[in-house]
């Protein structure tokens, strides 16, 4: 099945069975393994990307629900966050931080003058098992500063 | 220094094991029963065989006779299930295609009679079992039952089944011919794993090549060698690389941690002293060994804790079951003895009306003090780490209602005889490469190493390259395990840089003086002069400088360990926590923690891996649990119904703080860290709550539904 999205603000063309996921069209098809699988039921975050502006866990969409839609993945972000993950020291092993840094992103976009509170419910979806919490909602805290 | 490897991360260009392809590789799905343990009466691969891309199906029958069996220190599991599975989760055939979804219908096809058979599953039933004992172990000193004590406390504490939940699932690829086989894995250990595929396919060491992506998280899951020799078969057998990912729940059923039920007698007497300890642990295993054996024994070891203990008899048994096989999980078998150490502390303090600070005060080994009798004495001021963890958490301070507080400290011993190389190249440009198998994971060993060098040789950290986990380019080193990196591979590095001085020296002294004012002095080769010196050493052609450097503790045949620990990683952890009685539901309000890491190289990095591994402590304390149903099959397999701690589980205060005394055998005095907030959390937890509640639960974890029924059945 031909599918027709725009991914990172690039269009593309992708052929493939109908049943297989948004998360697989990106890692296996396009060749955009930033974004993440780990639970593969919605339930972990890692796969996050912003569909048409939403933050989505990508492992539940079906790839032909992207046909035409605006995706942003990791591979697309150039955002404050991702310094201020580094200077916060939010990263350690890496692998949860693609879908922290995109539902971060997202709820930035909505609020960019979210609380402790906000980020912890914006975040509550994405797993980390380093467990850098702590450090993550410092990071995204001072990224929305950083971007006043 | 920012995390080496730390951009890569934030976006997205870090290259996992998953993220990785070779040209040509055939998927990999592998075929279970719906059982943990069942006869295998026949397997029909005819079905399957239909499917279109399908190019092997493998199963016990299509391996050598007698099936290879593979192990790091026990070679007991096959590697794919022979005549009779042993845990839900073994495999049982192996297909490969050309297409994931070719080889998940083709695996769904294979059709495996099988005839279930009764499992083991439990403590309780391994004890029955007079066929599942797998060792003993006895450790003590002085005369127990001899022994007088005022006040004897006596409980059984049990620690349940958790699992690793890296947020990366397993995955690995394996390539070769009868010439040599490359295996990628994200494994800390690749040399361990060299060797164990090496035996399993019977050949040397030197034809077998690992190669080792940074882990998406570890934690222990990703340290012994699990599908990897099957993949080497498959590979050599198909005659095309084959690539396997397996999902977060295939992941579960292969990787836990031991539990255990701890039965603890501890004499004290009327000032609180520690008079006795008589421990008797059982350690559930799960259908082979793996490491688990050696968590039985390094914890138990030292399960009396840091303290002065008078007489003490310990006697730990590893009990295999139809179960997942336990492997190395952050801490090694010391969280499951704290849990029970620890707590007695607290019931003893309760009841002589003594401070639960001051009764560890009072028994807190001193530095120099050996703890544990001919051992490795205490290295450190534990007593600092008990003052600093008091005054975070406000000891002694009012309490509001339904609060509490609780303190307990955690011990683990370093590595045991092992070793680690290093190899640090000075480039004719003045820039240097250091290889190391040290595996990073997260705790940032990348970033550490670099430091050490950019200190050593006077190079900026940026151009300093760390290449890593690549048999065939990064020397020997044992492992990445008990916290031991800074210390032995730091030192290792560091001897390296010294030897890079040296033969720097040996260069300047050896070239005749400069024409110029300034010579090149023996004594005075700086980092300025790197480039000039061997310019003018090899000519035109260049050339660079390399040394090797190796850190190593010795091997001791007759210590029960096989050697001495090199350091103790300590902790002490204190919590105050609200109890919601109508509920059960545990807020943890403030948790402390001050550990003892000798000096910190990267500070930001301690906190991070103390706190970290804390928040993990609080998932094997209140909210995770591997639950079997009678069939052996795990019922919360996964992330719905098997829950970590998430953003929203974190202490509303978490305060971590080191003591840095600068007395570890590290580089600059470091001692190790990484796995002290797991030891501790659940005792200090527990205490907590049993202030809070006025209940004291045994059993881990102490779930809203434990902790209400604790409160209102009993």
């Amino acid at each position: 099945m031909k599918i027709g999205p725009t991914v990172n603000g690039v269009s593309r063309e992708v052929d493939v069975p109908a049943h297989h996921t948004l998360l697989s069209m990106l890692r296996d098809n396009l060749g955009l393994t930033g974004t993440k699988e780990c639970c593969s039921e919605g339930e972990c975050g890692a796969c996050t990307v912003i569909l048409d502006g939403q933050a989505v866990n990508s492992c539940l969409v079906l790839a032909p629900e992207a046909d035409g839609a605006e995706i942003v993945t990791i591979e697309g972000i150039d955002h404050p966050l991702q310094r201020t993950f580094l200077e916060k020291g939010a990263v350690q092993c890496g692998f949860c931080i693609p879908g922290m840094i995109v539902a971060a992103k997202c709820m930035l976009d909505a609020n960019p003058d979210p609380s402790e509170a906000d980020v912890r419910k914006a975040l509550e979806g994405n797993l980390c098992r380093c467990a850098g919490y702590k450090q993550i909602v410092e990071a995204v805290l001072a990224a929305a500063e950083a971007s006043r | 220094m920012t995390r080496s490897g730390g951009s890569e991360r934030a976006t997205g260009a870090q290259r996992f094991t998953a993220d990785l392809r070779i040209d040509g590789a055939l998927h990999v799905k592998l075929v279970y029963v719906n059982c943990a343990r069942a006869r295998i009466v026949a397997i029909d691969k005819s079905a399957a065989a239909q499917v279109a891309g399908v190019r092997l199906i493998a199963a016990a029958d299509d391996f050598p006779k007698p099936m290879p069996r593979c192990g790091p220190a026990y070679p007991d599991r096959p590697l794919l299930a022979v005549g009779e599975t042993k845990f839900f989760g073994e495999p049982v055939a192996a297909v490969c295609a050309e297409t994931e979804d070719a080889a998940e219908e083709a695996a769904s096809l294979v059709r495996v009679e099988y005839e279930e058979l009764p499992a083991v599953l439990t403590i309780e039933q391994a004890v029955a079992s007079k066929s599942n004992a797998f060792g003993e172990w006895r450790f003590g000193w002085g005369d127990v039952d001899a022994a007088r004590a005022d006040c004897v406390v006596e409980n059984t504490y049990t620690f349940p089944m958790v699992t690793h939940f890296a947020i990366e699932p397993l995955a690995m690829m394996a390539e070769g011919d009868r010439n040599g086989v490359t295996i990628w894995s994200p494994t800390q250990h690749p040399y361990v794993l060299q060797r164990v595929v090496a035996a399993a396919l019977d050949w040397p060491v030197s034809k077998v090549r690992i190669v080792a992506p940074d882990p998406g998280g570890s934690f222990g899951g990703k340290a012994w060698p699990k599908l990897e020799p099957l993949m080497a078969y498959l590979a050599l057998m198909a005659g095309r690389p084959v690539r396997l990912v397996l999902s977060l729940a295939e992941t579960i059923q292969q990787t836990r941690r031991t539990s255990a039920s701890i039965r603890i007698r501890s004499g004290f007497d009327a000032a609180g002293g520690i008079v006795f300890q008589d421990i008797e642990a059982d350690f559930l295993l799960g259908a082979y060994a793996d490491i688990a054996p050696r968590t039985v024994a390094k914890a138990c070891y030292a399960a009396c804790g840091p303290y002065r203990t008078a007489n003490a008899r310990i006697v730990a048994r590893a009990l295999l079951s139809n179960t997942t096989p336990a492997t190395a999980f952050r801490g090694f078998g010391t969280p499951q003895a704290s849990w029970a150490t620890e707590s007695q502390l607290n019931e003893a303090a309760g009841r002589l009306g003594i401070d639960r600070a001051e009764i560890r005060r009072r028994n807190l080994a001193r530095k120099g003090e050996a703890f544990i009798p001919g051992d490795t004495p205490s290295d450190g001021h534990w007593e600092q780490a008990l003052n600093k963890a008091m005054a975070a958490i406000g000891w002694g301070a009012p309490l509001g209602p339904n609060r509490g507080r609780g303190l307990s400290f955690g011990i683990k011993s370093s590595s045991t005889a092992s070793v680690s190389n290093a190899i640090v190249r000075l480039h004719g440009d003045g820039s240097a490469s250091i290889l190391t198998s040290t595996s990073d994971m997260g705790q940032g060993a990348r970033t550490v190493f670099t430091q050490i060098a950019s200190r050593e040789l006077g190079i900026p950290p940026d151009r300093i390259a760390i290449v890593m986990g690549d048999t065939a380019v990064t020397p020997f080193d044992s492992s990445t395990s008990a916290s031991r990196s800074t210390v032995f591979m730091g030192n290792a590095i560091l001897r390296a840089c010294e030897d890079i001085r040296r033969q720097l020296r040996a260069i300047a002294a050896e070239l005749p003086p400069r024409a110029d004012s300034e010579a090149d002095h023996e004594a005075t080769v700086g980092p300025g002069d790197y480039e000039r010196l061997l310019k003018r050493y090899y000519g035109s052609v260049r050339g660079e400088v390399i040394a090797v450097g190796t850190a190593r503790s010795p091997y001791l045949p007759d210590h029960p360990l096989g050697g001495k620990p090199t350091f103790w990683e300590v902790m002490c952890a204190a919590a105050e926590v609200e109890v919601d009685r109508e509920t059960g539901m545990v807020r943890i309000v403030r948790l402390a923690l001050a550990s003892d890491v000798g000096k910190a190289l990267n500070p930001e990095h301690v906190r991070s891996q103390d706190e970290g591994a804390a928040i993990m402590g609080i998932g094997h304390t209140l909210m995770e649990q591997l639950i079997l149903d009678s069939h052996g099959r795990i019922v919360n397999c996964g992330a719905l119904d098997y829950r970590i701690p998430t953003i929203q589980d974190t202490p509303a205060e978490i305060l971590s703080e080191t003591i840095e005394n600068e007395d570890g055998p590290g580089p600059y005095g470091s001692k190790g860290a990484g796995e002290g907030g797991v030891l501790a959390i659940a005792a200090a937890i527990g205490a907590a709550i049993n202030e809070a509640a006025g209940v004291a639960i045994r059993d881990l974890p102490i779930t809203p539904e434990r902790l209400w029924r604790a409160i209102h059945v009993a």
